[in-house]
C-alpha cells in the first residue's frame, strides 16, 4: 500500500481525523509567498550570456540576462526600475527550473 | 512440387518469422525476465485458440539501407483468441526485432487487428516493447502512430481497450496506452515518459534512472498513468484475464454472469466501522462484505488510494464500485481522487456495469496546493461523471457526508437512482466542529469558558444535524437502513433497476471539465 501503517491527522473542518497519509501528500509543495526581487527561471535551461554586474542600475524592460531552453534564446528582463543586488549564475551554467538567477531590488 | 513440398516450404517460412529477432537476442530479453512477443500472446488467452495474422508482412523502409534488411514480422504480432471463451483482438511489439520499433508496415498491422476488433465489437489487448518511432522510415513512422491514435480514440467507449507496457515505451508512442481503458504494468519491465533520461541529463543535468523517472511503481502510484500494477509478467497475464471476467465485448453487451455466492462469513460488516466518524477503517472489508463469494478486483489500487474504485459481482453481475477510504486521508476528495473516480464512473457506464457509492468523506482535501493544483475543475470531473451516468447508480451513505462532497458523490440531486443510509450516517454542510465554531461564533467567544461552551455547541449541533433522518425527512435519503440489511436491499435495488431507462437531451457530445 502506499500509506505508511502508522497513524496520522488530517484536519477537515476543525475536525481531527485519524487517518494514514500517501506519499505523494507528504512530498506535496509547500507553499510560499514568492518575492517578487528575486529572478527565478521560469524554464531550465542553460545559461548563455549576463548582461548586468552587481550593483548596476537596470531600467525596467532591460534584458539582464539569455536562458536558452529548448534551444531557444530566452530573453529574461528586469521585471522594474532597479538595481541588481546579486548575481546567483555563471555563463554555461545548466539549472532547473524554479532556479534563482539574479536577485534585484526596486528603485523609486 | 508436390503438396507435401508446399506444406513444408509454408513451415519453414513461418518458423523463419516465429524466430523473432534470432537466439541471441530472444536471449536478452529472457535475461531481463521478459518473454517473447508470442510468448506473452499464449500467457494470456486461451491454449489453442490463437491465430496470427500478416507474418509474411515486410518492413516498408529503403533509405539508409534498410531496403536489403529483413525484420521478421515487422517487429509486431496481431491476431486473435479468446480469454475464458471470449474473443479479443491483440497485438504485441516484438523488442528482439529492430527493438520493436515502429514503421510503416508495423503501423499498418496494428490498425488492421484495431480495425477488425472494433468492427467486430470485441476487446483489444495492446502488449507495448519498443524503442519508439524507427527512425529510418522517418515521417512514415509518425503517421503510424497518429493513425493508432485516432482508431483508440474511435474505439473509445465502444470496445474495451487494454493497454499492457512490457518494455520501453517512450516517446509519441505512450499516447496510445493514454487513450486506452486499462494500463498494465510490471516492476522493472515497464519504463514510459516523454522524454527519457538521456535528453534530461543534456538538457537539465539532472541523472535519473529509467526506474525512477517512468517505471512501473511511478506510474502505478503518482501519476496515475497506470491502472493494475504487478511483480513479474505472469501476475500481469492473470490480472488481464480477471478483468476481461468483469468487463462486457463491447458497449451494447453486459458483462458475463456467474453464479451468485453468499459473502464469507468472516466479513461482518457490522463490526467494521466504528462509530465515531473521526477513526478509520478499511473501506474495502465493507465492499468484501458484500459482494458475491467476498471477491473485489481493486482498480488503481496505489493512486489516490483515499477513494477506492473496482468491480465486485453481486447476483452474478458485474458491478461497479466507488468508495471513499477513510483509511487514506481520512477519505477526502482531491485532485487526484476525483480524477480516479471520475474516470471509473465514465468506464462504468459507457460499458452498461451499474455504480454503486459507498460515503464516508469529511470533505474536500483543504490546502494551497490543492487549490493551485487545480481541485476547482478536477472536483468537477466527479459531478459530472455521476450526472452523465445513465447506468444504475446507487448511493449507501455510511458516516459523512458533508458540503460538496455529499452532493458530488452520487447525490439524490445527480439523480441517483436509489440513496441509503445507516444510521451512523451524518449529512450536513460541514461536521459539528467546523458548524458549532460558525454557528455559534458569538456564544463561543462572550462565554466565560469558551472551550466549554465550544464543547457544548458542537454536541448540540451534533444532536440535532449529525445524523440522517434531517436529510431523510426532506426524501433525499430513500430509506435508512441497519448495516447488516446493505447486501440485501443493494440486491434489491440493482433487480429493480435492471431495465432502467432515461435519455437525456440530445447532443454531439457533453463538454466535461477534462
Amino acid at each position: 500500500m502506499a500509506e505508511q501503517e502508522k497513524t496520522q491527522i488530517i484536519i477537515v473542518h476543525s475536525a481531527k481525523y485519524q487517518t494514514t497519509y500517501t506519499k505523494k501528500y507528504e512530498n506535496r509543495k509547500v507553499w510560499a509567498e514568492p518575492n517578487f526581487n528575486h529572478i527565478n527561471s521560469y524554464i531550465p535551461g542553460t545559461i548563455i550570456e549576463i548582461l548586468v554586474k552587481e550593483g548596476q542600475k537596470v531600467a525596467a524592460g532591460e534584458s539582464i540576462l539569455i536562458l536558452e531552453a529548448m534551444k531557444m534564446y530566452n530573453d529574461i528582463k528586469m521585471p522594474f526600475k532597479g538595481k541588481i543586488v546579486k548575481v546567483y549564475v555563471e555563463i554555461g551554467q545548466k539549472i532547473p527550473k524554479n532556479f534563482l538567477m539574479i536577485e534585484v531590488e526596486p528603485l523609486d | 512440387m508436390s503438396l507435401r513440398r508446399n506444406i513444408l516450404d509454408l513451415r519453414k517460412r513461418k518458423d523463419e518469422v516465429r524466430k523473432g529477432g534470432g537466439d541471441e537476442a530472444i536471449g536478452k530479453q529472457a535475461a531481463m525476465g521478459k518473454l517473447t512477443a508470442r510468448e506473452r500472446i499464449l500467457a494470456i488467452v486461451d491454449e489453442g485458440s490463437f491465430h496470427e495474422y500478416d507474418m509474411f508482412v515486410e518492413h516498408a523502409g529503403t533509405d539508409f539501407d534498410m531496403g536489403n534488411k529483413v525484420l521478421a514480422g515487422d517487429g509486431v504480432v496481431i491476431g486473435t483468441g479468446t480469454i475464458y471463451e471470449s474473443p479479443v483482438c491483440l497485438f504485441a511489439q516484438d523488442f528482439t526485432v529492430a527493438g520493436g520499433s515502429l514503421g510503416l508496415s508495423h503501423a499498418r498491422k496494428i490498425t488492421k487487428i484495431m480495425d477488425h476488433a472494433l468492427k467486430m465489437r470485441v476487446p483489444l489487448i495492446g502488449i507495448n516493447d519498443s524503442g519508439g518511432a524507427r527512425i529510418q522510415e522517418g515521417v512514415n513512422s509518425l503517421a503510424g502512430y497518429g493513425e493508432i491514435f485516432f482508431r483508440n480514440t474511435l474505439s473509445s467507449g465502444v470496445i474495451p481497450q487494454i493497454s499492457v507496457i512490457l518494455g520501453p515505451c517512450a516517446g509519441g508512442a505512450v499516447y496510445s496506452p493514454a487513450l486506452t481503458d486499462f494500463v498494465f504494468v510490471v516492476e522493472n519491465i515497464s519504463k514510459m515518459f516523454i522524454t527519457g533520461p538521456a535528453v534530461i541529463k543534456s538538457v537539465l543535468g539532472e541523472d535519473i534512472s529509467m526506474e525512477a523517472l517512468g517505471g512501473a511503481r511511478v506510474h502505478a502510484e503518482i501519476t496515475g498513468n497506470a491502472h493494475f500494477f504487478a511483480l513479474s509478467e505472469k501476475e500481469c497475464f492473470e490480472q488481464i484475464k480477471t478483468l476481461i471476467t468483469y468487463i462486457p465485448w463491447n458497449n451494447t453487451q453486459k458483462a458475463k454472469t456467474f453464479p451468485v455466492k453468499e459473502p464469507k462469513s468472516k466479513y461482518k460488516i457490522q463490526n467494521i466501522v466504528p462509530a465515531d466518524a473521526r477513526l478509520p477503517y478499511d473501506i474495502r472489508e465493507i465492499i468484501k462484505s458484500i459482494t458475491d463469494g467476498s471477491e473485489f478486483f481493486e482498480i488503481m489500487e496505489l493512486f489516490a488510494a483515499n477513494i477506492v474504485i473496482g468491480f465486485g459481482r453481486m447476483n452474478g453481475e458485474t458491478i461497479g464500485f466507488v468508495a471513499n477510504q477513510p483509511k487514506v486521508l481520512a477519505g477526502v476528495l482531491d485532485c487526484d481522487s476525483s480524477d480516479k473516480a471520475a474516470r471509473f464512473i465514465r468506464y462504468c457506464n459507457a460499458f452498461n456495469i451499474p455504480i454503486i457509492t459507498l460515503e464516508d468523506m469529511p470533505g474536500y482535501l483543504p490546502g494551497v496546493d490543492q487549490e493551485h493544483a487545480g481541485v476547482i475543475r478536477h472536483g468537477a470531473k466527479i459531478l459530472y461523471a455521476y450526472s452523465e451516468a445513465t447506468v444504475p447508480k446507487i448511493t449507501v451513505i455510511i458516516r459523512k457526508a458533508y458540503g460538496g462532497g455529499y452532493i458530488a458523490m452520487n447525490s439524490r440531486h445527480l439523480r441517483a437512482d436509489f440513496v441509503f443510509a445507516w444510521p451512523t450516517a451524518e449529512i450536513a454542510v460541514m461536521g459539528p466542529e467546523g458548524a458549532a465554531n460558525i454557528v455559534f461564533r458569538k456564544e463561543i467567544a462572550e462565554a466565560e469558558d469558551p472551550d466549554a461552551m465550544r464543547q457544548q455547541k458542537i454536541q448540540e449541533y451534533k444532536d440535532k444535524f449529525a445524523n440522517p433522518y434531517v436529510a431523510a425527512a426532506k426524501g433525499y435519503i430513500d430509506e435508512v437502513i441497519e448495516p447488516r440489511e446493505t447486501r440485501k436491499i443493494l440486491l434489491h435495488a440493482l433487480r429493480i433497476s435492471a431495465s432502467k431507462d432515461v435519455q437525456g437531451p440530445s447532443k454531439k457530445h457533453g463538454l466535461p471539465p477534462f
